[in-house]
């Protein structure tokens, strides 16, 4: 199916055109972020604003504790929460489709031996283990990214390995055998691009919770502290006792900003199904 | 000496086994040979094993037992051996909405066997690989063939689907095709037009052609022999004529006469369905169903106790008229008297 | 508003047009299709893919999607299912007629037992009856579709194709319509599991007396056991008639061409001789001008584009062709 009629099929999913119209306002912001907000407005020794002030007199939500501006924080804060989100995912998807594929595709030990490390992977509670890996690896950017793409490409595999089987047994695989085709030749053209729309639906829903993900992290001060996250912020806000000086416009803002895009994403990843389904495709 | 078939079987068999862990024979002992721009039609109902039995004569299922053989040699399992069998012998499978994949277009889907076997660098007569595909969709009805090209299946009929499906056989120049049902799930004013393509194949290409199909029908349109297949073995085998206008074995006879188009038999319509592949019956497979067993006729010629303990042999492919039936042995004496007069 | 009922018709389509409102525009399934159904009586529709019979089943028990229009009368003892109240039409719906899906292994809850899925449309018609009553009907009916009582036991996937369309029929038979519709009740079955369902669809009509419209694309297994039958093509019947009439002497073209799609065995003139048509069926979306039949016709003249030929009497049955009887 092209792209022009998976476009035309995926307009007329009124939840993802909302959903992806959200994501593209969200991008913009983290790109021109630079243009939206001075970057020195979120240094600390350069803050402007009184110490957690309410909206209003030129702030539209606010200060944080150290008077900078929560507008431009949150502006800043999209990038690392939008870049770790998805760098982390595109581990977690790269290991996770190659690891499902194998799985799915081959037979004997090995693949079972992918299938039950998966397996094992997909039962890791989270939060356990990215505590450790954290404290092992220490409070990075990249260890984060790391930490959620090795906890998170389990699913993934799960989702591309069961595809997989379904699609190996599927006429026009055969007939790529019997046509004289290798295991290679029928996985990388036959197998492969069948379940790369599926791996696309994924990914878009991968993404939201990686983004849920780091903000936990950073929210639970396993983040960088020298970066500016909507988690980061949520754990400062926290930190500063908002919850009970009534300070709403630290804590609601950062975490709406989260839902927003966890929405979003997912309305997208949904129409995206729904866009590839193999059942509504051979009508 | 004469020449050997072009692809035989020498006492196939496949067994697989169950998740129960019983062993299930889906194909019990089988003879058969094709010669060379023959049309033979393997006939029988789902569970008779004739779709295990082309699929093995394809190399896509190795037989547990017996073997087949490609011009007198046996067939090698090997990638190679393989890739050499299919070059010569091709089949176009069951499920023809299936077997296109759906994100490739018609073209890509009848390059692919030329692709794969390298074909535009070996033809010689500078023929692009563009020239090959359109000559096999051409071939195969598809006229004209450049106006299909970028399609993809979803945008076919049912008709134009399968022969795409024959285009990318055809393009392999085999020598021989295995069409499994052609045409059972297509629209009935088009069947006509598949089977004289079929037929087309062996008169303008000289190529072989054995159908698989429940369809005795189809097998009168457009075979040369017959070979009808119940749990897994061939009861009864011959030319066309031989086995539909002159049907000996009880089966055969059956199924014959509640084909709606027949107005020379009586229907009988067997009661049950084809027993389980893991649980074969003992002596003659057909026996628990069989009508001239159960009317009697087995009985007076005494051989209704051979029909329940006695196992029949494999039939041979010899090309003669050919049944597996006590109750037929017992009366050939009686036939061969009438024939002699 | 009462129906009298002024005639004993169990099923009567009057002048049924089904268009189907797409992105793409108006798409007519189903142009002005007659058709009566009498009790006792087998009557046979014979068309292939797009002629627009589903379409037409559908709209029997007001099933047809909710993008279809329908014109004309469906009337179902008596009343037209698709005008009446949703009470009556329940009440209609499986006690009133009742249908026998085509695709028995999709039409089968998996995950239940075949002997609750016969027993869920009693349930339903007659909440108040013990379970006791319940279970011996369902016994009853899967003896009478020739299955063992212990039967009812058993999910789907432990049945065979034709154990499963025994099932289906047994279904239909649960709240003891009068109207029974099957659609391509026999197709994807082997030969003799097909002569087995035909033989005991040919006993039920005899032993209830209750109307039977069986769908089907092959016109030999309509032959074997209809009273009348009905060719459709592009949404349009073509011809309809005594079925032995139909089937040994067509009239239209096109019924010409479906029963000979199918050869007589031993005819030696069928030797190396598949009869078929060129082309496809016609697409509903793009019909050709005229006669719709006419672009495969062996026998199609200009006159056939220029308006779509009515059904006129030809030797005594109703026939849509302007050179009906014609050999080419």
């Amino acid at each position: 199916m092209g792209a022009k009629r998976t476009w035309a099929s995926f307009r007329s999913h009124r939840s993802g055109l909302f959903g992806l119209g959200l994501l593209t306002f969200f991008i913009l912001i983290a790109i021109f972020a630079p243009l939206l907000a001075d970057p020195e407005s979120i240094e600390v020794t350069k803050a402007t604003g009184g110490v957690l002030e309410p909206p209003g007199g030129g702030y539209l939500l606010g200060t944080d504790e150290n008077g900078r501006s929560i507008v431009a924080l949150l502006i800043w804060g999209s990038r690392i929460s939008l870049f770790v989100g998805m760098l982390a995912t595109l581990i977690a998807m790269v290991i996770g489709t190659l690891v499902g594929l194998a799985s799915g595709f081959f037979e004997g030990w090995p693949a079972r031996l992918l299938y039950r490390l998966t397996e094992w992977f997909l039962v890791i509670p989270f939060v356990p283990l990215a505590i450790v890996l954290a404290t092992v690896l220490g409070r990075s950017l990249i260890n984060i990214v790391i930490v959620i793409g090795i906890t998170g490409w389990a699913s993934t595999a799960m989702l591309i390995r069961s595809q997989t089987l379904s699609i190996r047994e599927r006429p026009y695989v055969e007939r790529a055998r019997l046509l004289g085709a290798g295991r290679w030749h029928q996985m990388t053209r036959h197998v492969l691009p069948n379940v790369m729309p599926m791996v696309f639906a994924n990914t878009t829903l991968t993404v939201a919770l990686a983004i849920l993900a780091e903000t936990t992290l950073s929210f639970l001060g396993l983040g960088d502290p020298t970066r500016i996250s909507w988690g980061t912020m949520l754990d400062a806000a926290f930190g500063v006792g908002a919850m009970t000086t009534g300070a709403w416009w630290y804590i609601v803002p950062p975490g709406v900003c989260v839902v927003l895009v966890v929405l979003a994403f997912t309305l997208v990843g949904q129409a995206l199904e729904e866009v590839f389904n193999p059942r509504l495709r051979e009508r | 000496m004469a020449e050997p078939p072009f692809l035989e079987a020498r006492d196939l068999g496949v067994e697989f086994t169950t998740r129960s862990g019983a062993s299930a024979r889906a194909l019990d002992g089988v003879h058969l040979s094709v010669q060379r721009g023959e049309i033979l039609a393997i006939v029988g109902e789902s569970g008779s094993g004739k779709t295990t039995l082309a699929r093995t004569l394809i190399g896509l299922q190795a037989p547990t037992s017996g073997e087949v053989l490609l011009e007198g040699a046996p067939l090698k399992y090997s990638m190679r051996g393989l890739r050499a069998l299919r070059r010569r012998v091709q089949m176009v499978l069951q499920d023809a909405a299936g077997s296109l994949n759906p994100r490739q277009t018609v073209y890509e889907s009848v390059a692919e066997g030329i692709r794969l076997h390298g074909l535009v660098d070996r033809s010689g007569e500078q023929r692009s690989e563009a020239d090959l595909v359109a000559a096999a969709l051409s071939e195969a009805g598809l006229r004209p063939p450049e106006r299909l090209f970028l399609r993809y299946p979803h945008e076919l009929s049912g008709g134009q689907k399968q022969r795409v499906l024959i285009a990318g056989a055809l393009a392999l120049r085999p020598e021989l095709i295995l069409a499994d049902e052609p045409v059972s799930s297509l629209d009935a004013s088009i069947r006509g037009e598949i089977l004289a393509l079929l037929l087309k194949l062996r008169q303008d290409l000289g190529m072989g052609v054995v159908v698989v199909t429940h369809d005795l029908g189809l097998a009168w349109n457009i075979a040369d022999r017959i070979a009808v297949m119940y749990l897994g073995r061939v009861v009864e085998c011959g030319t066309t004529e031989e086995v539909l206008s002159r049907p000996r074995h009880p089966y055969t006879k059956a199924l014959l006469s509640v084909v709606p188009e027949i107005d020379y038999l009586e229907p009988v319509v067997l009661t049950g369905e084809i027993p389980d592949p893991s649980r074969i019956p003992d002596g003659c497979r057909f026996h628990p169903r069989c009508p001239q067993l159960a009317n009697g006729e087995a009985d007076a010629a005494g051989v209704a106790d051979d029909c329940r303990t006695v196992a029949l042999p494999v039939l041979p492919a010899d090309g003669n008229h050919r049944v597996a039936c006590h109750l037929d042995a017992a009366n050939e004496p009686m036939r061969a008297q009438r024939a002699r007069e | 508003m009462t129906e009298t009922l002024s005639t004993s018709h169990l099923l009567d389509l009057r002048d049924v047009s089904v268009t189907y409102r797409t992105s793409e525009g108006r798409l007519p399934a189903v142009r002005g299709v007659d058709l009566t159904v009498s009790p006792g009586e087998v009557v046979g529709l014979a068309g292939e893919s797009g002629c627009g019979k589903s379409t037409l089943v559908s709209t029997v028990l007001r099933l047809q999607p909710t993008s279809a229009e329908v014109a004309g009368e469906v009337l179902v003892l008596g009343q037209d299912v698709q005008t009446i109240s949703w009470g009556k039409l329940r009440a209609v719906r499986w006690a009133g007629a009742s249908i026998v899906f085509q695709g028995a292994l999709h039409s089968l809850n998996p995950v239940q037992r075949v002997g609750k899925q016969i027993a869920e449309p009693i349930q339903v018609h007659e909440p108040n009856l013990p379970k006791d009553v319940v279970e011996k009907r369902v016994e009853e009916l899967l003896e009478q579709v020739g299955l063992a009582p212990g039967r009812k036991r058993s999910y789907p996937h432990q049945l065979s194709g034709g154990q499963r369309q025994r099932v289906m029929i047994a279904m239909a038979l649960a709240c003891k319509p009068q109207l029974i519709v099957a659609d391509e009740p026999t197709t994807a079955l082997d030969v003799m599991v097909q002569a087995q369902i035909l033989d005991l669809m040919k006993d039920l009509v005899r032993e209830l007396g209750v109307g039977l419209l069986i769908i089907s694309h092959d016109l030999s297994v309509l032959a074997d056991i209809c009273d009348r039958v009905a060719v459709m093509y592009a949404g349009r019947i073509v011809e309809s008639g005594a079925a032995d009439q139909v089937f040994s002497d067509p009239l239209h073209p096109y019924t010409k061409a479906l029963s000979g799609a199918f050869p007589r065995i031993g005819d030696p003139a069928a030797r190396y001789a598949p009869a078929g048509l060129k082309g496809d069926p016609p697409d509903p979306r793009h019909l050709p001008p005229g006669c719709s039949f006419a672009p495969r016709c062996p026998l199609a003249i200009d006159e056939c584009s220029a308006a779509e030929p009515p059904l006129v009497e030809v030797a005594g049955r109703p026939v849509a062709c302007i050179r009906a009887g014609e050999h080419g």
